[in-house]
């Protein structure tokens, strides 16, 4: 298929956008935290895909290749983002699970996701790409080093300094949810 | 006993440990470590991320306004012996001949003739070339000055041959320019075909540091903005239709 795509074959490219849009939008928009942005992205990374596709490795799933793509770009609009608002808070990107009654559950889970995103904030970003694809798309340590580029190591301690960040920033309350 | 540390109850939590086992009988007769790594499950169990449906059909609505903006990939077959910038360059060649031919004509007979069509034609069709030209230069711009190049070496051999590509065309269209007085084209021109040039020059794949530099380049002398911005007049203001011409 990605073979046909290379040599312009757009129906060929137009099997693979169909078959990896979901994913690619379900990680653009943890990363970047609104539905617009992780538009964007899909749109975006998908060009550049097409534009790039003579870089691909075949050893590398083409997901797993789209996958770094979206990620590359939603992290530099993450940033942009942040440059241009430096106290804008992204809401929506993570959550915490609640089994409390509806309003107390809301009123918390609003203070607690501003927190999050906060402390998700001074995670670097490859420390959030790990954790985000380990904790939320429960990728495997190679997946995510082909992600990445990083060795089972180097992509084990990516996601172990982010959990320690987050335990830290996050104290005592991420218990109290539960 | 020694207790287990923090990075291997994580790697645990999510078992990507190397002695699963091991660490399971630990937990289970070590009490300290038990609490621990229940406060730490408890703590990730309770970070959950909800995401917004996409349908079945999302891929399809994906591709409906995706499929308009993709690019034309560049199949090299027949005529591979040619440069690929060739193509290109004969058409950009072709585009200034027919200008410099209807300026001629213009000069030449305007006396006789009011024959303002054949240069304006020419004129309109070399401004929308340039234009053309300048809208693909700021795609290779656009796609360094955005690049995330993190460590190690960075692969631009495709900037570098669209570069490669771009530079004979730029060329002959600063030197139209500057023959025919257009001095903020031919300027811009300028600045282009001296970043055009670097990025053409440079090897396929560039250090980080050496990424930095050609975009800097590009940032220093605001050329993306530049380029945009003369991209913009061309499409905005091109040369007026030709009249019908009247022979006298």
């Amino acid at each position: 298929m990605i073979a046909q795509a290379l040599e312009g074959d757009r129906d060929a490219f137009r099997v693979l956008v169909e078959r990896h849009s979901r994913a690619v939008f379900r990680l653009a928009f943890r990363i970047t935290g609104n539905e617009s942005d992780a538009e964007d992205v899909v749109q975006e990374s998908f060009l550049r895909a097409w534009r790039q596709l003579h870089r691909y490795e075949a050893r590398a799933g083409f997901g797993t290749w789209m996958y770094r793509i979206a990620s590359n770009y939603a992290l530099d609009l993450v940033r942009a983002r942040r440059r241009r608002s430096s106290e804008e808070i992204v809401e929506g990107t993570l959550a915490f699970a609640s089994d409390g009654p509806l309003p107390d559950r809301l009123a918390f889970s609003g203070e607690v996701r501003r927190r999050l995103e906060t402390v998700m904030a001074t995670l670097t970003p490859q420390e959030r790409l790990a954790f985000t694809l380990r904790h939320m798309e429960g990728q495997s340590i190679e997946e995510i080093g082909a992600v990445l580029g990083t060795a089972a190591n180097a992509t084990k301690n990516s996601i172990f300094r982010a959990v320690q960040k987050l335990r830290k920033g996050l104290g005592p309350a991420v218990g109290a949810t539960q | 006993m020694s207790h287990l540390s923090e990075e291997q109850l994580v790697l645990h939590y999510y078992a990507d440990g190397e002695s699963y086992a091991a660490v399971e009988t630990h937990l289970s007769e070590c009490e300290i470590c038990r609490l621990q790594f229940e406060t730490l499950r408890s703590e990730l169990d309770a970070i959950e991320s909800p995401v917004p449906e996409r349908g079945p059909e999302y891929g399809a609505e994906v591709w409906r306004r995706l499929e308009a903006r993709l690019p034309e990939r560049r199949v090299r077959a027949r005529f591979s012996w040619l440069p690929v910038w060739a193509p290109a360059a004969a058409v950009a060649a072709l585009v200034v001949m027919a200008f410099l031919a209807g300026n001629w004509y213009e000069r030449n007979k305007a006396p006789k003739e009011i024959a303002r069509g054949g240069g304006r034609v020419a004129e309109r069709i070399l401004v929308i070339a340039v234009g053309d030209h300048l809208d693909r230069s700021q795609m290779v711009l656009a796609e360094i000055a955005n690049a995330n190049p993190g460590g190690g070496l960075v692969d631009i051999s495709e900037e570098r041959q669209l570069a490669h590509d771009l530079l004979g065309e730029n060329r002959l269209y600063r030197q139209t320019a500057t023959r025919t007085g257009d001095a903020g084209v031919a300027s811009v021109l300028d600045d282009l075909e001296r970043v055009l040039v670097e990025i053409a020059n440079s090897p396929d794949r560039v250090s980080s540091a050496e990424f930095q530099v050609i975009r800097n380049r590009i940032e220093s002398q605001g050329l993306l903005f530049k380029v945009r911005v003369m991209g913009s007049r061309l499409r905005a203001n091109p040369p007026p239709p030709a009249a019908p011409s009247k022979v006298l």
